[in-house]
């Protein structure tokens, strides 16, 4: 059980570390698509012991949204705005992964001072949380497409949802709820805001929005 | 009492509302808010009325969910007392505007400045009732907000966007002064209403004082104190006239009651208060005129009189205040009188005023002073009202402005300090300042009147010169009759008085009935005599008309300066008119002339042309705001528009903050 949770712990680090390395804007939606995979089976095993309909729900509809729904949306995005395969980076990949592996001891460093009650069954994880959380800035500051800011911002989102679990255990399902469908409508509204803004200028590089500014 | 008040606000934002949804059919539009205006001014005239004529004051309390202290509305002497101008300007104006603007719009629809309009006047309602700082600031700011798009109507004109920034900015940073005076005030008291503000305990001198000069930047800026005046000049000569004639009328007066009722919650006050008013008052006061006489635009010259006459109720003030702080009742009941009475006869004479200049302008199609002439001969009922107005303005008996100024000359005179050479040399220099403000006005209004309704046409204008319509004649002959009629009843209209000067003063209203009772036969005296003076030459002029009824009556060139055939261009010119004057203080106007002088026998074609720049928006405020720009320019660096980097702040400045917060 405890082994079960550290290796899809582990997973996440590692998922976030594909992330930074990765250079194919395919290889970030099947990351993603992991990602939410993990974190639909994480909930799931937290609450093994007390098994309800409300936390099969969740996980299920955390699951089919986040590792089905979101990577649909972002490849029919992808391939409407006929985005180019590379995610063509600010910070060079080499870089970015030895930022990400400079990131972790620091996210580990930062759990430890932090004077947070962690539930007893997740302490492990709260480090995991911020890492994933610093990855998905990370990716959203140093990534010039606008489709890599929004897979960043997933990302943001998921190690939200870790550290909500990390610290609170068992989040009224109506917040959960809300989140998740705070997530779909920003995923679905970028997507459609990627579409118009290709359309318009006939790429997505969101570095020359500047030239619209006064 | 307070529900006709209330009900009067209401009839004022339901037919704001109205007019703003049927906005596409002007004529319906302007008749539901000219309606609504004058159904709400009516029945804040009537609240007022009851009030001043002795029912006691009344006050409701709402429980709202702001912080600090309670929604309270209420109508106490001084409120009522700011409430007659602002019902009747805005009532008088509303009528002048009907022509306006349907004919003047840019755009389609007329619902907007008229919801704007009605919105101004509801707002100034209620600044004068709030009775809780929150309140006060947020209708304060309505008010600012809604004047603005009133002064940028005919936002088409580079100009016309340009001086509503001005207003908007200056206007924004003297709101600024307020916000930390209330804030300072309500933290002292624990609650932002006013009567917990007045009944806290007193504040530490220091503190008073500074909280006193916050309030004197935040108001005057307002109303539009020497140096901080710079968007009236700029402001008042685009609106539509009857909008300037309301901001200029009554407006601008929001800031002296403002400062009227700060000074209740700042304890007793100290002499210098009273100096540093005076201070103002006479700057403002001579200054303003003077800039006036150097203006070649009639409704610039009327905002600069604006000044000056904010200058004399700063005056009166001052010589209030310093009457409190030395404890001299003739002198603080008498100059608060002076400047609560000059507030009302200021909203009728330059409301007038204003409303004349607007009929001159949209007869003729220009303001320039020095390119009309001969209007009162086209527009025989437009020139007497403007002379009446003209008058007023100059401080001439028995016309409203002199009783007015009147009070604070007497207050002065009065004032049973135990005299020390710096305190009647003080009451040395009101009379005179006083004295030479009035001398310049009527300068002043010489050249206006003189240049613009006499003579000839000077120049070919825009528009043919013809009278007004009747509904803009009405309102003007309403207020005209009225700056006459308050003049000559002046000695029987100083009890309405005894109220609000009690809300200034404290003390008993005895007391201060007392006090106003010894100002009323010299007063009656002097407007009993001139009003027969007056009498006596319409009886003469009479005469001379029936004496000339029946002879042959030729009319000739008054003076043709030797030549065998002038032109009207050879008149004397405003310009020419004011140009001694000028020259005299040009120690502190910086008037500039270009001039290609005359040479040779045979002289190639020349001119002259003079401006007068206002000196504290081109020495003071120009340099100031280009600095702070190029200042601000540096940080311009850190907004270029990339989005990546913008996340960078929002991480960098979240991580420094958690590091911080883990020390």
């Amino acid at each position: 059980m405890k082994m079960l949770l550290e290796s899809l712990l582990l997973a996440l680090i590692l998922s976030n570390l594909v992330l930074l390395g990765s250079t194919r804007v395919r290889n970030y939606v099947k990351v993603i698509a992991l990602q939410g995979f993990i974190l639909g089976l994480l909930t799931l095993l937290l609450h093994l012991g007390a098994l309800s309909i409300h936390t099969l729900l969740l996980s299920g509809g955390s699951i089919l949204l986040k590792s089905l729904v979101f990577p649909w949306l972002l490849i029919r995005a992808i391939r409407e705005a006929d985005v180019h395969a590379s995610v063509e980076p600010f910070v060079g990949y080499n870089a970015s992964l030895i930022i990400g592996v400079l990131l972790l001891p620091f996210c580990f460093w930062l759990a430890s001072r932090l004077p947070a009650q962690l539930m007893p069954t997740m302490a492990s994880s709260l480090p995991i949380a911020l890492f994933t959380m610093a990855s998905g800035l990370f990716l959203i500051v140093a990534r010039k497409k606008a489709l890599t800011q929004v897979v960043g911002y997933l990302v943001l989102e998921n190690g939200i949802y870790v550290s909500a679990l990390a610290l609170v255990g068992e989040i009224p399902w109506i917040v959960e709820l809300g989140v998740l469908l705070d997530i779909f409508v920003a995923v679905f509204v970028m997507g459609i805001a990627l579409y118009q803004i290709n359309r318009e200028f006939d790429h997505i590089y969101t570095d020359q929005l500047s030239s619209l500014k006064g | 009492m307070l529900v006709i008040f209330l009900a009067g606000l209401a009839c004022l934002l339901l037919a704001g509302m109205s007019a703003l949804v049927i906005g596409k059919r002007l004529r319906l539009a302007t008749w539901v808010a000219v309606v609504g205006v004058i159904a709400g001014s009516t029945l804040s005239l009537v609240a007022a009325l009851q009030i001043l004529l002795g029912q006691p004051a009344v006050s409701a309390r709402f429980t709202w969910s702001m912080p600090l202290g309670n929604l309270v509305i209420g109508i106490d002497g001084l409120s009522a007392f700011f409430l007659l101008p602002i019902s009747a300007l805005s009532a008088l104006g509303a009528i002048y505007g009907t022509g306006y603007f349907a004919s003047h719009g840019t755009s389609k629809s007329s619902g907007l400045p008229w919801a704007c309009y009605l919105g101004l006047v509801a707002s100034m309602a209620v600044v004068v009732t709030a009775q809780n700082a929150l309140l006060f600031i947020l209708a304060w700011e309505t008010m600012t907000l809604a004047s603005f798009f009133l002064v940028i109507f005919e936002h088409r004109k580079t100009a016309v966007r340009q001086a509503g920034w001005i207003y908007l900015v200056a206007t924004h940073c003297g709101t600024a002064f307020l916000l930390v005076m209330f804030l300072l005030l309500g933290k002292h008291a624990g609650s932002l209403d006013f009567d917990q503000l007045a009944a806290a305990t007193p504040l530490t001198g220091q503190l008073a004082g500074l909280l006193f000069v916050f309030a004197v930047i935040g108001f005057g800026t307002k109303a539009g104190f020497i140096p901080l005046h710079v968007w009236l000049p700029e402001a008042h000569p685009v609106a539509p006239s009857h909008v300037s004639a309301l901001m200029s009328g009554v407006m601008i007066k929001t800031g002296i009651y403002g400062l009227i009722r700060t000074l209740g919650f700042l304890g007793a006050p100290e002499a210098w208060w009273g100096i540093l008013l005076l201070g103002i008052g006479l700057s403002s006061g001579i200054l303003g005129v003077l800039f006036a006489l150097a203006q070649h635009d009639l409704k610039r010259l009327l905002a600069y009189h604006s000044v000056e006459n904010i200058g004399i109720i700063t005056l009166g003030l001052g010589a209030g205040v310093l009457g409190v702080a030395l404890d001299s009742a003739p002198l603080a009941v008498l100059g608060f009188a002076g400047c609560l009475w000059h507030v009302l006869n200021h909203a009728l004479f330059k409301g007038l005023l204003f409303l004349a200049a607007g009929s001159v302008i949209h007869a003729t199609g220009s303001a320039e002073i020095d390119r009309s002439g001969g209007l009162s001969k086209t527009m025989p009922w437009t020139a007497t009202c403007f002379l009446v107005g003209a008058l007023a303005i100059s401080g001439l008996p028995p016309l409203n402005g002199f009783a007015s100024e009147f009070l604070i000359y007497y207050s002065s005179l009065a004032a049973d300090l135990r005299s020390t050479v710096l305190d009647n040399t003080l009451l040395v220099i009101i009379m005179g300042g006083l004295a030479l403000i009035g001398g310049l006005a009527a300068a002043c209004f010489t050249k206006a009147f003189g240049m613009v309704f006499l003579g000839l046409p000077r120049d070919r204008l825009p528009g043919v010169p013809h009278e007004a319509p009747f509904s803009m004649l009405a309102p003007m002959g309403v207020l005209a009759v009225s700056c006459l009629a308050v003049g000559l009843l002046a000695p029987l209209l100083l009890n309405v008085l005894a109220l609000p000067v009690l809300v200034c003063v404290g003390g008993t209203i005895e007391m201060v009935s007392l006090t106003l009772g010894i100002v009323r036969q010299p007063l009656a005296a002097i407007t009993v005599t001139s009003a027969v003076l007056l009498s006596l030459i319409g009886a003469l002029l009479f005469w001379r008309q029936r004496m000339l009824a029946r002879r042959v009556v030729n009319s000739a060139v008054t003076w043709d300066c030797g030549y065998d055939r002038p032109s009207a261009r050879m008149q004397y010119s405003g310009s020419s008119f004011a140009a001694p004057l000028i020259k005299l203080f040009g120690f502190v106007l910086g008037s500039r002339t270009e001039y290609s002088p005359i040479t040779g026998l045979f002289p190639a074609a020349s001119h002259l042309a003079t401006h007068t720049p206002d000196l504290y928006q081109e020495r003071l405020y120009r340099p100031l705001f280009m600095s702070i720009a190029r200042l601000l320019k540096q940080v311009r660096r850190l907004q270029h528009g990339k989005l990546q980097v913008y996340v960078l702040y929002i991480v960098i400045s979240l991580l420094a903050l958690l590091l911080w917060e883990m020390r």
